[in-house]
């Protein structure tokens, strides 16, 4: 876009504010989703906007737009309003200019594929799940996305990327009267459609899994061993602990500054929690977040101790940290705000036998779906969990909640896997922005002790 | 937008185009200081078609790309739901008043003021709150065509303002909070500032709370946040062409207390909620609900109503970039006779209720509602006794409005489109939920 690259880099002269950026992006996207047998709705969308967000004293003004010719006027109109409300200094950590054009690595290409293709397969899973029986209704939503971003700023940046998303969640309901029971699976990729093929057998054991949950008994309530399957652990890492490294809540908030002082001891020597977007392939990556700052991988836990959290350039000024590269924006509509990538906790050596080797009554909780936390308490919700008894895996029990301090349950985290997996299904909320592309992930890990209850 | 739709008229049997543009300026506070200030712009179109019988979509905000936005709802329409309804042509529409030139010449100086007050207005009291606050103005224009001859357009402006507070003590933490929201300019924040102020000072101290069944009386938040959703959905012309509305086959039945009416009203004046025809070019109208308890109407889009042999009734909802279904457009709760202050005396031991967090895995469908109250006090002899914590209500909410006490006389606007009284009922499920956050 070379008329677009000289119309941006006018706009930004002359402007008079101590930081300007522009972004502008072009995008088109399909979905497809059905509730039960019928296809609820299916379209295509396509979208072209950009916006300028614009630092004086401190305060910043944003402007957002569909039409992108007149960019100068917006700059004006986005300093004009950074100028009434900053009354401060402005702080934003220092990042050497990046004129670079991204080519995307892609997998199988979901543009190369037409609706009449993509519908095919749906309809393969959902004749799947509905040949299982008891089923009551299956819900499938698919999803996939390209867009194209352009990034300038007043520090001389100039940054092109694309990205392309593919997002899967494929549910089944059963019902035996007044019992209701729920599995599922959700899956994405960063451009490759090949991950949403060959599923029939996967759709086939949701089905199979929800009807199966009916006639499975409740857990009796109270403290057990537990432990969390890798997407569990994964939703785990992300919403309970990673949350709390996002670095505007901390900046503003006196009482999580004296939660998360790096330093701080928070698990064993063999705990590593890792988020990074420069961890490739996955569908948090990139190789620019939103703000022209470097991906990094950044560990947030390093041998049980919190090393660092995850910045903006404001927030790492602000904090005396470097910038981690993880200022985020869903689409135009929005500026950039601390958002997670890849988050998940780094493999260990011991084997899921071993894990369970020595545990005489436990639960075995698996995959997420729901729950939530307000600082550092939790409450999550497992779809899928087992009792384990002398050793093993034993009866299938009904939905189980667990819930807890985050820090005394990473303090009781006595056991991590070899077998990191990561889940490519979620979609992540903060400020109104939902859902973004981020991934999360863990190997098998267990806690000593964790309050376990019926759902 | 005109040749969009003679384009989309030529590859098909019948076709609506609904544009939707708007421009909104929001200033926001956050923990207590001058933070935010943006100018949103916003423009989309959304094409559907019926072609052999079916419903083709697409959507873009490159208004410019005739041809692109054609041919993707022609391409999408073989997969497309089957089209049973016809598309409308024009109509006699009522005069509804949505647009106030004045929103848009409020200076954006006024606005901070505004928020400022707000913020200070909590702080002189209670400096130890940490404050978001916020003004926003808009201005939308919605414009609708079809291939039957309807070509309507109108504005709207709306002006809302918010406030919330956090006040965190150690692992404790209180969150309080009040908006409004209208199509008119709102001139003073005070009204906002002295029921947060209130809020606080109920809140002052705890009070324990026991498991069992208790009087409750559910404020206008309460009845926003927990009881609407459960209460509305066997409405909705959707449930009830699934079949999974409570009420099919029930109109005409007395299902709640027979002093409790709510009724749907597109045409009220200055409301955010009201528009003169709703988003596929039906005239609005009101829709008694529920009249004296019993239930007398389902709200109805064009599709909906066709598969349950029907009428429409200007109920459709949709956004630029989705298919219309049912929605409410402005929701009111008839007023009762007894003041919030009566209700508090006439308590013995019970509770007021005002917010909710993460409503819980109900059987919404079934009017089941349940969630954990954030802000909620208790009432002992007469008395606010101090704020509640750890505390969950839950129940079904036809059993609950059968179960009325009294009716606020007091209604309160909540958002842009529900005016509701406080509700006074017996025998609530209250539980205990201690140590889970």
């Amino acid at each position: 876009m070379p008329d677009l690259r000289d119309q941006i880099s006018q706009a930004l002269k002359g402007h008079g504010a101590d930081y300007v950026e522009v972004r502008i992006e072009e995008g088109e996207s399909t979905r497809l989703l059905y509730r039960g047998r019928e296809l609820e709705d299916v379209g295509m969308t396509t979208s072209l906007g950009g916006n300028v967000r614009a630092l004086v004293n401190g305060g910043w003004g944003f402007v957002s737009f569909n039409t992108i010719d007149g960019l100068g006027a917006r700059v004006e109109d986005a300093v004009r309003q950074a100028r009434i409300v900053g009354q401060e200094t402005s702080e934003l950590a220092g990042i050497e200019p990046i004129v670079d054009i991204v080519e995307p690595q892609l997998g199988k290409d979901p543009r190369t594929l037409t609706l009449a293709q993509k519908k095919g397969l749906m309809d393969e899973y959902n004749e799947v799940m509905w040949g299982v029986g008891d089923i009551q209704t299956t819900l499938i939503a698919y999803g996939d996305g390209h867009k194209k971003v352009v990034f300038a700023n007043s520090d001389g940046s100039y940054i092109e990327q694309q990205r392309v998303d593919v997002s899967l969640r494929l549910s089944a309901t059963a019902r035996d009267g007044s019992e209701v029971q729920q599995a599922g699976v959700s899956l994405g990729s960063n451009g490759d459609f090949s991950v949403v093929e060959g599923l029939h057998q996967e759709s086939k054991e949701i089905a199979e899994k929800a009807a199966s949950l009916l006639a499975a008994p409740r857990v009796q309530g109270g403290e057990y061993t537990v432990i969390l399957d890798p997407v569990l652990a994964g939703v785990f890492t992300h919403e309970a602990f990673g949350h709390l490294s996002e670095s505007d809540h901390v900046y503003e908030n006196d009482r999580l500054k004296e939660v998360m002082v790096l330093g701080r001891k928070f698990g064993g020597e063999h705990l590593n929690i890792v988020d990074g977007a420069a961890v490739p392939g996955l569908r948090g990556s990139y190789k620019y977040d939103d703000e022209g700052v470097p991906a990094t991988r950044s560990y947030l836990i390093k041998e049980g101790e919190l090393v660092g959290r995850l910045h903006s350039r404001e927030t790492a000024a602000k904090m005396g940290e470097a910038p981690s590269g993880n200022a985020r924006a869903i689409d135009f509509r929005f500026e950039p705000i601390v958002r997670m990538t890849n988050t998940f906790i780094e493999p260990g050596s011991t084997t899921f036998e071993e894990m369970i080797a020595d545990v005489k009554e436990g639960v075995y909780a698996c995959d997420w779906y729901g729950g939530m936390t307000s600082m550092e308490m939790f409450t999550f919700s497992a779809r899928e969990a087992y009792m384990i008894r002398d050793g093993k895996v034993a009866e299938l029990l009904r939905p189980v909640t667990l819930s807890g301090n985050v820090f005394e349950t990473l303090k009781n985290l006595d056991a991590v896997g070899n077998d990191l997996d990561m889940n490519q299904g979620g979609g992540c909320g903060k400020g109104g922005q939902s859902p973004l592309p981020v991934s999360n992930g863990s190997p098998h890990i267990r806690i000593a002790k964790c309050l376990v209850g019926g759902a | 937008m005109e040749e969009i739709l003679e384009a989309a008229r030529k590859v098909s049997d019948a076709a609506d185009l609904f544009w939707v543009e708007s421009r909104s300026i929001p200033v926001a506070f956050e923990t207590n200081r001058l933070k935010h200030m943006q100018t949103k712009e916003a423009r989309g179109v959304g094409l559907r078609i019926i072609k052999d019988g079916r419903i083709g979509f697409s959507a873009t905000n490159k208004v410019e790309d005739v041809e692109g936005i054609v041919r993707r709802a022609v391409e999408v329409a073989p997969y497309g739901a089957k089209a049973e309804f016809g598309l409308p042509s024009a109509m006699e529409h009522p005069e509804v008043l949505t647009f106030d030139p004045a929103v848009p010449q409020v200076p954006i100086e006024k606005m901070v003021e505004l928020s400022r007050e707000m913020v200070e207005g909590i702080l002189d009291r209670h400096p130890e709150v940490l404050c978001d606050a916020g003004a926003s103005q808009s201005v939308v224009k919605v414009r609708i065509m079809n291939s039957e001859g309807v070509d309507a357009s109108y504005e709207k402006t709306v002006f809302s303002l918010g406030l919330s507070g956090t006040l965190v003590r150690g692992t404790d933490m209180l969150f309080v909070g009040e908006g409004e929201s209208s199509c008119r300019p709102i001139s003073d924040a005070a009204e906002i500032v002295a029921r947060v102020r209130g809020q606080l000072d109920m809140a002052q101290r705890e009070a324990e709370v026991t498991t069992g069944k208790f009087p409750v009386v559910f404020t206008p938040d309460a009845v926003a946040g927990l009881l609407l959703s459960p209460l509305l959905v066997g409405f909705n012309g959707k449930t009830v062409v699934q079949g999974s509305s409570p009420l099919v086959g029930r109109l005409g039945e007395k299902v709640v207390d027979e002093r409790f009416s709510l009724y749907d009203d597109g045409t009220m004046a200055f409301r955010p909620g009201s528009r003169p025809w709703d988003d596929e070019g039906v005239p609005t109208r009101i829709t008694p609900l529920i009249d004296k308890g019993v239930a007398s109407n389902f709200i109805y889009d064009l599709k909906t109503a066709a598969q349950a042999g029907a009428e429409t009734t200007g109920n459709a909802a949709r956004g630029s970039g989705s298919l219309p279904s049912p929605s409410m457009s402005v929701i009111s709760i008839a007023e009762g006779d007894m003041t919030f202050d009566e209700m508090i005396s006439d308590m013995k031991e019970g509770l007021v209720v005002e917010r909710f967090l993460g409503a819980g895995q109900t059987n919404i469908l079934a009017g089941d509602y349940s969630g954990n109250v954030l802000l909620g006090y208790k009432v002992e002899n007469g008395q606010v006794v101090g704020r509640v914590k750890n505390s969950m209500l839950s129940g079904n909410v036809y059993e609950t409005l059968n179960n009325l006490i009294a009716i606020g006389s007091e209604a309160r606007w909540r958002g842009g489109s529900l005016r509701t009284p406080a509700l006074y009922c017996a025998d609530v499920s209250v539980a205990r939920t201690e140590g889970e956050g």
